[in-house]
């Protein structure tokens, strides 16, 4: 009996086809089909509005960095940013389970509350449910969230051509792996990532020049790079000297046998960007405080159509490609 | 020294590399190098230094990695084991997707089996005690490297006298495969990556037989870009210049001639050696380690009775040559095609150790 495996919800290969052979074939529609970070809704007006869902089940609540809730409101913020949204609304549902204490929901909805006010969004609707005890695990919350887009802006895939610049606002990996590190009790003083992205990301669209953007979470960057470069008819090659990665992720990843590119990261986007505004767009970023540490990671190529690939430190090269499941740590 | 980056220098990597290169051109001839450690094959992949080297060197990946070279009946234990009402499987991660003859422990994860991934069998030991109805059953699966992990946590358990934590050994010992390798005549070795984890724990001794018995030189090596050149750098020049085969030690920083006396002792004294099955090489005489009389309470194959089912073994896989260098994964009529990471159907694609994934993942044609 085929049944849903953890791998369908890592972000991989078996997402995409959870989402192909089941989502798409039965709720397609010309925005859905889209598959964006954000659905782009019709309207008459000047303007137009995108939505989109996110459901958060971290475990544990808590972490270096940031908590169910700061994710929860930035995961949905990000989500609108990288279309070049404004954030505007969200929507917040809690499914708490019984026999939560108090305090911790309170202390959940106050960081929620701070996370809003930074990110500029007000909570405007909202549901609660209460499922009996060891129906869930202490709390999941969904958000969904309006944004305004950006009066005339037109960002898309089909944009994308060689020579294009891949640039990062800065180190990657962290976010999963502080998580990570709470959650099995390693002691390290990796800091997740989480931060709303729309005031760089703002500041970005104002240098111009961008033709795709998205935020590398659930699946990091690889996965990202990964979609581009299928779905567009270009190639993608980057270089692994040029990957922002901390001293401490990269060796905490090396010790577990993880990749920093294949971790979750929740204050980043990755755009691909004009070569002609490569140097301003990254003075613009730098200036920002979420992109002291951006960077070119790599660019758009005619060669190796639908691959990325990766020249490694020493020169060599390998591909890159779609995680199948959840990163695992070697056996030896 | 940050014993990352200064091993991952590149105009020291494009030196080592021409070095090498020279050497084979004066040679004239084609060599085919093994390494029997899942992770090299990982690393040698990844850092794709295999691009800087001459096309005369031949690499094979050999039955270095731990899933890959566990065999169906073990899978089918381990799962049958799963779906007893009173047993919480834990294992490490890897060993969760690899199929069985007719399921694997991720599924039966999803149709209600207790598997738990654990980063350390001590971890095992810690839901033993928190579960005292159950029977908790660790997985051991591994090389030298984990063997006295496991060793450890048995005695823990004994010490503590925890009566529900057991082990289904499955731990093989690397070297009676490298001599098994080149008993094999259609195996062709001229040089031996020696596994750098495995070594730590058992020194450069077991390896004399292979390089004074075969003839065969044999390099135990690091893992950094710099430490798989410098060590293939030795490798080559033994088997290019030198006339008498030798060991050698590129990773001193880590490995000690004797290698690690105390995890040795744990292994003595836990486990004791025997005849085992390894996927693609079939039963190899004392390559195994099962857990001794004294502490057969922690025994699950002792203690655990169950009914498994008839072994199968997927027909058209190759899984069993690829481990032994003979055929490439590209030889495989299955590999990328039907057999893919997300539903492999051999144990090579399973691992990020195993070779076929590795191909399939860094290496697509």
């Amino acid at each position: 009996m085929k049944r849903i495996l953890l791998s369908h919800g890592s972000g991989g290969k078996a997402t995409a086809s959870l989402i192909r052979d089941l989502m798409l074939k039965k709720f397609g529609n010309s925005i859905l089909n889209e598959l964006n970070d954000s659905a782009i809704l019709n309207s008459t007006g000047e303007q137009k509005l995108c939505f989109t869902t996110d459901s958060f089940v971290v475990n544990p609540l808590f972490f270096t960095g940031g908590d169910i809730a700061t994710l929860a409101v930035n995961g949905t913020v990000n989500d609108l940013a990288v279309m070049g949204a404004r954030p505007l609304y969200l929507s917040c549902s809690f499914i708490l389970e019984e026999g939560v204490e108090w305090n911790m929901l309170d202390r959940i909805t106050t960081s929620m509350a701070n996370a809003a006010r930074k990110a500029k969004i007000q909570i405007v609707t909202g549901d609660t449910k209460v499922v009996e005890k060891g129906n869930t695990d202490k709390m999941y919350i969904n958000t969904s969230g309006i944004g305004l887009l950006q009066k005339g802006l037109i960002i898309s895939k089909e944009l994308i051509t060689a020579g294009d610049k891949i640039i990062i606002n800065g180190e990657i990996g962290a976010h999963g792996l502080a998580v990570m590190s709470k959650r099995e009790n390693f002691k390290t003083n990796i800091k997740s990532d989480c931060a709303p992205l729309w005031d760089i990301i703002n500041n970005m669209l104002s240098v111009g020049g961008i033709k795709f953007m998205r935020d590398p979470t659930r699946g990091g960057v690889a996965t990202v790079l990964c979609e581009i470069a299928e779905n567009s008819n270009i190639g993608i090659k980057i270089k692994e000297e040029s990957l922002p990665i901390h001293e401490n992720v990269l060796s905490f990843s090396e010790i577990l046998g993880l990749d920093p590119l294949y971790i979750a990261n929740e204050g980043k986007v990755i755009a691909v960007v004009d070569k002609d505004k490569e140097k301003p767009m990254l003075s613009n970023m730098k200036k920002n405080a979420l992109g002291k540490e951006s960077a070119v990671i790599g660019e758009i190529t005619k060669e190796n159509k639908g691959k990325v690939v990766l020249e490694t430190v020493i020169g060599g090269e390998r591909i890159i490609d779609r995680l199948t499941g959840d990163q695992l740590p070697r056996i030896c | 020294m940050k014993y990352i980056t200064e091993y991952r220098n590149k105009d020291l990597s494009l030196r080592l590399a021409g070095k090498i290169n020279d050497y084979l051109l004066e040679y004239k001839g084609q060599i085919s190098l093994m390494e029997v450690c899942g992770t090299h094959t990982h690393s040698i992949f990844r850092s794709g230094i295999m691009n800087l080297l001459s096309k005369n060197i031949k690499h094979l990946s050999g039955p270095g990695c731990p899933v890959c070279v566990t065999p169906n009946e073990y899978i089918d234990t381990a799962i049958a084991y799963s779906r007893l009402p009173d047993i919480i499987i834990t294992t490490f991660g890897d060993m969760i997707k690899v199929p069985g003859s007719t399921s694997s422990l991720e599924k039966e994860k999803a149709a209600g089996g207790k598997v738990k991934i654990v980063y350390s069998p001590l971890e095992s030991l810690e839901i033993a005690r928190t579960n005292p109805k159950k029977k908790v059953v660790f997985l051991g699966v591994g090389f030298e490297t984990t063997a006295p992990l496991v060793a450890s946590t048995i005695l823990t358990a004994s010490d503590e006298k925890i009566k529900n934590f057991f082990v289904l050994s499955g731990h093989k010992l690397i070297p009676p495969a490298m001599t098994a390798l080149l008993e094999n005549k259609e195996v062709k070795i001229d040089g031996f990556i020696c596994p750098g984890h495995v070594s730590a724990i058992i020194g450069e001794k077991p390896y004399e037989p292979i390089a004074f018995g075969y003839g065969i030189p044999s390099v135990i090596i690091g893992f950094e870009p710099i430490d798989l050149l410098q060590g293939i750098e030795m490798l080559v020049k033994q088997i290019t210049k030198e006339k008498e085969p030798t060991v050698e030690n590129q990773y001193r920083r880590v490995v000690r001639k004797n290698g690690n006396v105390k995890a040795m002792s744990l292994i003595k004294k836990v486990f004791e050696t025997k005849d085992s099955t390894w996927r693609g090489l079939g039963q190899l005489p004392k390559s195994g380690l099962y857990i001794k009389d004294r502490y057969f309470h922690f025994d699950a194959a002792k203690q655990i009775k169950v009914t498994v089912e008839a072994t199968k073994t997927p027909s058209k896989c190759i899984c069993g040559k690829v481990l032994t260098g003979t055929k490439k994964p590209y030889d495989c009529k299955l590999f990328g095609k039907l057999c893919t990471p997300e539903n492999p159907i051999g144990p090579c694609m399973v691992s990020s150790e195993g070779t076929c994934a590795a191909y399939y993942k860094f290496n697509k044609q």
